[in-house]
């Protein structure tokens, strides 16, 4: 594996494999009575998180623990950027104190690009700007492969903004790295330029992307876009891209309806998918710390640091 | 006065018409004599080595000089001497000082510490609005009067058409230029790079070309409107070049410069050799391939008037952040003749003739200044420049102050061997020493 985890297209095929097959055998030490394993023993991991984040600074924080690394939280306010210390300062504080790596959440895009290039710790991106979020992808990879047993040759449909979302990113290099069929479908005003040369599809049908997928992921409408004017209304969108059950009825009867959280209920999603038999949306989250934990060991050195 | 004898260099004027092996007389601080087997007679006799190219002064048109208010990224002085360790003999600097340039004090300011430093030529470019705020049109003719040689916002288009109208209207009852920094503001919104794959791969917000072209288009039928004089400043896009032609075509009053880093850069900078390097943000954006094979053909064809380098010097500390927070520009002074060498002249695009008048005649034809000529009785400003020269681009040996070059590294074929202004060398290239070439020209 490289030093660091910025973006999925910093690993191959094999490695993606590799992450999920560790994945596996992580997440039965999350079903022990002592869900902890000293496997990171001694090894110091900041999580910096520049951005509010629930579920994924718990998750990383809780993987950390059951590997038995030492953690510590560093939460810096959004407004602090402007005022105060400069990331990079910042970054080489951290560094001074010799951490084994740090998880970063950062609002700018390639925010953890340059703290890679001051740090020797490991970065691993928790998330920059529009950029990516490549633990996200690998856990719904994983999700998908414990029910399909396979990724390569399904049809995945993700839904919403696509212009604004760094899951869709890391969802669409890891998932046409691995064969996927990968439809993408928003308004117009939500589609990124060039797209179609990640070797996607587009469509603004959502009753097209959904028509015999495998997977369909919804992806968060953001409510500061209304300001923008990339949608008229939050009604307007539920009613043209909004998941039904009409909808997902377009899509194979062992569909999975996934979403990376935080979900906005009756505006991307409909609540009775959210909560309806094809949904894998909390099963996500338990993976996420499996899987968060099987980068940690990965990105520590693996069997070699054992 | 004492007189200098350039013997046998090849003369490259294409104001006067000459392109061939030509004796040149300095007398003092002008042009005495341009001719053949020119007799001594007194004079200081520097033999040209062979390859050396003896060229009217070169003319950036675009320069930020950061002076007044600024002095951390460039001063007068530091980029005066980034001028003509780059072959210029002169620069125009941009208003967007602090205090801005919209007065006749800070006008003067700038001269002050211009003929203090008593390196290049500098011209100063006046505000189109009191403040770079696009309400209230700047005291243009005490600006014209302080020795501004046009006006413009740079750096904030001119937001209404209103405003542009009377600042084209003003001018034209001194013949002055009204350059335009164009950019669609709602269009642009947040950008910070070209719109395209390669923004959308690293989750960067896009900027599209139309914002350049729409307000090109909109300035180019005010031109037409008013009969004033428009210069389009750093054109990046191809849609952006084809109104330039549309108004050439109708006869309307309109140039434009393109950057080197415009004509030899793409947006694929942004993802490689360095992911997000601050260094490949600048104001326009590093457009697509398309976009770059669009200004080589203008080059070519004379559609571009003139290459301007948009010299935006700034501080380490303030590159050395997340990429939306970075500020635009990167520097260009000392890199640029190296760039028209490499990517322009042995790469076939443009004759050495057709050169001197991108980089030298037509800045001095649009912002009617001397120079771009070596007529006998012109200032002596003069570039002397070794097409053939090996550089190696060195960001850390640069005499700007600031270091924001995206070609640190790069190898080029083509250099600057002397930078003469006003009869004084300036400049000589260290590298030229070997021929005993620098000990006579600094004489």
């Amino acid at each position: 594996m490289k030093k660091d985890l910025l973006s999925i297209d910093d690993l191959t095929r094999d490695e993606i494999h590799l992450v999920l097959d560790t994945a596996e055998a992580m997440r039965e030490i999350g079903q022990r009575p002592i869900k902890k394993v000293p496997t990171l023993r001694g090894k110091t991991i900041v999580n910096l998180f520049y951005e509010p984040s629930t579920r994924t600074r718990t998750s990383f924080e809780i993987a950390e623990k059951r590997l038995s690394a030492d953690t510590l939280n560093i939460a810096v306010a959004t407004s602090s950027v402007l005022k105060g210390e400069t990331l990079a300062d910042t970054a080489m504080n951290i560094e001074a104190m010799a951490p084994d790596m740090i998880v970063l959440r950062h609002a700018s895009s390639g925010a953890g690009h340059l703290l890679s290039r001051i740090c020797r710790s490991r970065i691993i991106n928790a998330g920059d700007g529009m950029h990516e979020h490549p633990t996200q992808a690998l856990l719904d990879a994983f999700t998908i492969r414990e029910h399909k047993k396979r990724i390569d040759g399904l049809k995945v449909a993700i839904v919403g903004d696509l212009l604004h979302s760094r899951v869709l990113r890391s969802n669409v290099l890891l998932l046409t790295k691995l064969g996927a069929d990968v439809w993408v479908c928003g308004p117009p005003t939500f589609v990124p330029s060039g797209i179609e040369r990640f070797g996607v599809r587009v469509s603004p049908r959502v009753d097209e992307a959904a028509d015999g997928a495998d997977v369909i992921m919804m992806l968060r409408i953001q409510q500061e876009r209304m300001q923008g004017a990339f949608i008229p209304s939050l009604r307007e969108y539920f009613t043209t891209f909004g998941m039904t059950r009409e909808r997902v009825a377009r899509a194979k009867p062992d569909v999975i309806i996934m979403h990376p959280g935080p979900m906005n209920r009756g505006v991307e999603i409909a609540s009775d998918v959210a909560d309806g038999p094809y949904s894998v949306i909390l099963e996500q989250v338990s993976n996420g710390v499996a899987v968060r934990m099987a980068v940690l060991y990965l990105l520590a050195g693996g069997a070699e640091a054992d | 006065m004492s007189k200098v004898l350039l013997k046998n260099g090849r003369v490259i004027d294409p104001a006067n018409g000459r392109d061939g092996q030509f004796d040149l007389l300095i007398d003092g601080d002008h042009i005495a004599r341009v001719g053949r087997d020119l007799p001594a007679d007194g004079a200081r006799m520097i033999e040209m080595p062979s390859g050396l190219l003896v060229c009217p002064g070169l003319i950036d048109m675009h320069v930020h000089l950061r002076e007044p208010g600024q002095e951390h990224k460039e001063t007068v002085a530091t980029g005066t001497a980034a001028a003509v360790a780059g072959g210029f003999t002169a620069v125009a600097c941009m208003p967007n000082t602090a205090p801005v340039n919209d007065n006749a004090g800070v006008t003067g300011y700038i001269l002050a510490k211009a003929a203090e430093a008593n390196l290049a030529r500098v011209y100063p470019i006046g505000a189109v609005s009191r403040g770079q705020n696009g309400e209230h049109l700047a005291d243009i003719a005490e600006l014209k009067a302080a020795g501004c040689v046009a006006i413009t916002d740079d750096g904030r288009p001119v937001a209404t058409a209103m405003l542009m109208r009377r600042a084209l209207e003003y001018t034209t009852m001194f013949d002055m230029p009204v350059i335009e920094h164009c950019e669609e503001q709602t269009l642009k919104g947040d950008g910070v790079a070209h719109e395209g794959f390669n923004a959308s791969a690293l989750g960067l917000r896009g900027i599209p070309g139309e914002a350049e072209s729409i307000m090109a288009l909109r300035d180019i039928s005010l031109a037409e409107l008013t009969r004033g004089v428009l210069h389009i400043a750093h054109m990046s896009a191809r849609q952006t070049l084809d109104a330039v032609r549309y108004g050439k075509s109708r006869g309307v009053r309109v140039t434009c410069e393109v950057t080197p880093h415009h004509f030899v850069l793409t947006d694929e900078m942004l993802r490689a050799p360095v992911a997000y390097d601050t260094n490949v943000k600048m104001n326009p954006p590093l457009r697509e391939a398309a976009d770059r094979d669009a200004m080589l053909a203008g080059i070519r064809d004379g559609s571009i008037d003139v290459i301007a380098t948009d010299h935006a010097p700034h501080h380490f500390d303030e590159k050395h952040v997340e990429f939306d927070h970075a500020p635009f520009g990167i520097t260009g002074l000392e890199t640029a003749v190296s760039l028209c060498f490499d990517r322009l002249v042995h790469a076939g695009v443009v004759s050495l003739p057709r050169l001197v008048e991108l980089l030298s005649v037509n800045p001095a034809r649009i912002l009617r200044v001397a120079g771009g000529s070596l007529a006998e009785g012109a200032p002596a400003d003069i570039s002397i420049l070794a097409p053939d020269l090996r550089v190696i681009v060195s960001a850390a040996s640069m005499r700007s102050k600031s270091r924001n070059t995206p070609f640190d590294g790069w190898t080029l074929r083509g250099g600057v061997a002397a930078t003469i202004v006003g009869g004084r060398a300036v400049y000589v290239n260290e590298a030229m020493e070997r021929d005993g070439f620098s000990r006579a020209m600094w004489g």
